[in-house]
């Protein structure tokens, strides 16, 4: 090695280290020092870093790090800074009653945005993520205009606080079961009726008769229905569980009736006043607040902030 | 452990102390044009954010700023998007292309005179040659003891280094703010953290990199001389010695005593001594060479001096090299860069430029984007209508509030009404108006009659006020599959 470093490559002037691969040879250009201190630097960053940060993994669990620091205390942290930034929000809608809500539109956005949150967590399970309800378990879809209990700010916020069918709520009632009482060519006729309501098939004098006497102090003469006891309206296009015969057969037997928990006792009343406007803004929304804003929405400095990329 | 054995020899060290350039002063028109480059780029980075341009009451009035708060990139009359980032991109990209256009022309012309690198390496070297005189005088002091006077020098040298590191970062952070309020904010303490730290990584890096690390930075960290070797050809142009002119070297003394057995070259080492990155330029084409052809001023001063021709070191391409070595003529200059490969990459970079231009010029201050529910995709309403939803993007790109219409077109018997109005309001046509250089959001409730079909149909936003413009986009109407 000694006699071949003293051999210099002739077009660079350069010496030879000595080592040769299949031919070629390596040149003796030495790596500036500074380059050698920042590894060592690396080096010694390294060992602080594993030192001071949660690094090496042991059996049971992984080394803590003198510094203390997780990444769930470090999102924990994160999620306080986050809520403490929507208190404000959330003292502003506290202080505005939900029916006034809509009349201010920043306020009702951000009421919407949190309440759509708060709907995804707690009632997407039964109602659908896009509010839509189920037909065929009987859960409502709450983007239409057609509301069991009523459909303004108002009644929406009691339903979610109280329930329906449940101790304490006022949203109680119990359709009786006609199965053993009506004979079934009786029924065949009462279900022709309640289609004709809406359109649907011919209507019959039997069951316009046995519509009247049985059906009617609730469903209403001609079908309009009765929101103080939940009773729908059978002269519309919506059917909470079917509009075909045999759905319909099957309700006046066996009537089958939806239960909501009351989320007064889970929920805080903010998270339902957001909730309410959420299910509110959905498209079926009553008794709209004009809001006093919405001519000079220039004062509403809603945007810039919430443009997505 | 001390004897000599374990010290291994000088030629097995593979660490070596990088050594201080020490470049001399040299003047010339190289080092004229120098001096105009680092005029012009400087003061292009310290001042533009202090131009203002009007933009109304509702933008601000900052020339050159990158709004990353509100998402707005200004520049002059210019205001850009975040969804019109394309702009950016297309910028970067010519100034990409741009690099390709003026190496394979002219060599490493960016490295020589317009990189911030250099730029800010000359500025500290003349900070040098200012506090501790010329090349000798500064090898001296270098090798001198440190005494009080050598202390306090390298202390003053080094205040200075700081201050204009400190400038550097200062001028960085007035390109995201306001400069007159971010100075006025930032001596009141005021600024974000974030301006803060900027500010003090920055002057960090312009001391290290300006003031310490140097040609190191173009030698061993930074990957563009590696990328525009594979850039230049034999017809690029570069700095470089004409060996066969001044090989083999002789002194002036032995050229007299023996004339006619020497070349041109007397071996002065002026070429050395004025290079910035301290090569030796008549070892041919190498990668220190950032080719700022002070080593061509230098030279040229020698020739001058001693009578012979100008040009023993020269801007040349490789091909004119060989010619002249054979005795030819060399290409003229316009023949040299006008040729395929410069001309194709000035077309791919003119093209883009015009095609942004192009774009710039017909771009609409109005913009509409559409986006359907999916779930659900259709309601049925009480009296048996359908109906969709769909939120709206309405863009105000101009610094007036505007007000607009969005209108249906096509889908018979439809009506619209948003989030904030009742169903009873439901109409073909709705208005609103847009906060100036904003996005207002709208959920669009569209209800058809019971028998409509799935089809196409279109939302058309037109605004007036001094510059009418409309926009439209396409959306689908979903249906049930029995209609």
């Amino acid at each position: 090695m000694a006699n071949d470093s003293k051999r210099v490559d002739q077009p660079t002037g350069t010496e030879f280290v000595g080592h040769e691969w299949d031919g070629i040879e390596e040149l003796n250009t030495p790596l500036p020092r500074w380059w050698l201190w920042t590894f060592y630097g690396t080096v010694i960053w390294a060992i602080a870093y594993v030192i001071a940060f949660p690094a090496i993994p042991m059996l049971s669990k992984g080394t803590e790090g003198m510094l203390g620091w997780t990444s769930r205390g470090q999102l924990a942290e994160e999620m306080k800074l986050a809520d403490q930034a929507r208190m404000t929000v959330r003292e502003q809608i506290a202080a505005v009653d939900v029916t006034k809500l809509s009349g201010n539109p920043q306020l009702m956005e951000q009421a919407i945005a949190g309440g759509a949150a708060a709907f995804k967590i707690n009632c997407s399970q039964c109602h659908g993520s896009g509010a839509a309800g189920n037909q065929q378990l009987g859960y409502a879809n709450l983007n239409d205009d057609d509301w069991l209990w009523g459909g303004n700010m108002r009644e929406i916020e009691y339903t979610i606080t109280h329930g329906i069918r449940q101790p304490g709520s006022e949203r109680q009632s119990v359709m009786p079961a006609f199965a053993g009482v009506l004979q079934p060519a009786q029924v065949d006729a009462l279900v022709a009726h309640v289609r004709s309501l809406s359109g649907k098939g011919k209507d019959n004098a039997v069951g316009a008769q046995l519509y009247a006497e049985n059906c009617a102090q609730c469903h209403g003469a001609n079908g309009e229905g009765m929101r103080k006891f939940g009773a729908p309206r059978l002269n519309d296009a919506i059917w909470l569980r079917g509009s075909s015969a045999e759905a319909i057969r099957s309700q006046i037997l066996n009537p089958k009736m939806g239960a909501m928990p009351a989320w007064g006792e889970r929920l805080d009343p903010v998270t339902i006043k957001m909730l309410t406007a959420f299910v509110h803004s959905r498209g079926g929304g009553e008794d709209f607040v004009e809001s006093p804003e919405a001519a000079q929405p220039d004062a509403a400095k809603t945007d810039g902030a919430n443009e997505q990329p | 452990m001390n004897s000599p054995e374990a010290i291994p020899p000088p030629h097995e060290q593979l660490y070596a102390a990088s050594k201080t350039v020490h470049n001399k002063r040299i003047d010339g028109p190289f080092r004229r044009f120098k001096w105009l480059m680092m005029a012009v780029t400087l003061t292009i980075y310290y001042a533009t954010p202090w131009i203002r341009w009007d933009r109304g009451p509702h933008a601000p009035d900052q020339a050159v700023l990158v709004d990353l708060a509100n998402r707005r990139f200004y520049m002059f009359g210019i205001e850009i998007w975040p969804h019109e980032f394309y702009f950016v991109a297309g910028l970067l990209i010519m100034a990409g292309i741009g690099l390709f256009v003026i190496t394979s022309a002219a060599g490493r012309a960016w490295c020589g005179y317009s990189c911030p690198q250099t730029v800010w390496t000359d500025l500290f070297q003349h900070v040098d040659r200012f506090v501790d005189g010329d090349r000798n005088a500064r090898m001296r002091l270098d090798a001198a003891p440190w005494t009080w006077g050598k202390v306090l020098r390298r202390a003053f040298k080094w205040t200075i280094y700081l201050v204009i590191g400190f400038w550097t970062g200062g001028a960085w952070i007035m390109y995201f703010a306001d400069a007159p309020t971010l100075v006025h904010d930032f001596w009141r303490g005021e600024a974000a953290p974030v301006a803060y730290i900027t500010v003090a990584v920055l002057t960090l890096t312009t001391v290290v990199l300006g003031g310490f690390m140097r040609e190191q930075v173009c030698i061993y960290m930074c990957p563009w001389p590696r990328i525009q070797t594979a850039m230049m050809d034999e017809k690029s142009l570069l700095v470089t010695y004409k060996d066969w002119r001044g090989e083999p070297r002789g002194s002036l003394k032995k050229a007299e005593k023996d004339p006619g057995s020497f070349g041109d070259c007397i071996d002065c080492t002026q070429c050395v001594q004025v290079c910035p990155t301290g090569i030796d330029i008549r070892q041919g084409p190498q990668i220190g060479c950032i080719t700022c052809a002070l080593c061509i001023d230098a030279c040229d001063r020698v020739m001058k001096d001693i009578g012979r021709p100008r040009g023993l070191i020269d801007y040349a391409t490789l091909e004119d090299c060989a010619r002249e070595a054979a005795g030819e003529e060399p290409r003229p200059v316009l023949k040299t860069l006008m040729r395929p490969r410069t001309l194709i990459y000035f077309g791919i970079w003119a093209s883009i430029g015009l095609a942004l231009l192009f774009a710039l010029g017909t771009r609409s201050h109005l913009d509409m984007t559409i986006s359907p529910d999916r779930n659900p995709p259709y309601m049925l309403m009480s009296d048996g209508s359908i109906r969709n939803a769909y939120t709206l993007k309405l863009r105000n790109m101009t610094s007036q509030p505007r007000d607009m219409k969005v209108t249906l077109e096509g889908l018979p018997g439809a009506a619209f009404w948003t989030e904030s109005m009742a169903r009873a309001d439901a109409a073909r046509e709705q208005s609103f108006t847009v906060p100036a250089d904003e996005t207002r959001t709208v959920r669009a409730y569209v209800v058809a009659p019971s028998d409509t079909a799935q089809q196409e149909f279109s939302f058309v936003l037109t605004a007036g006020g001094d510059r009418p413009e409309t926009d439209s986009g396409e959306a689908r109407f979903t249906a049930p599959e029995s209609n």
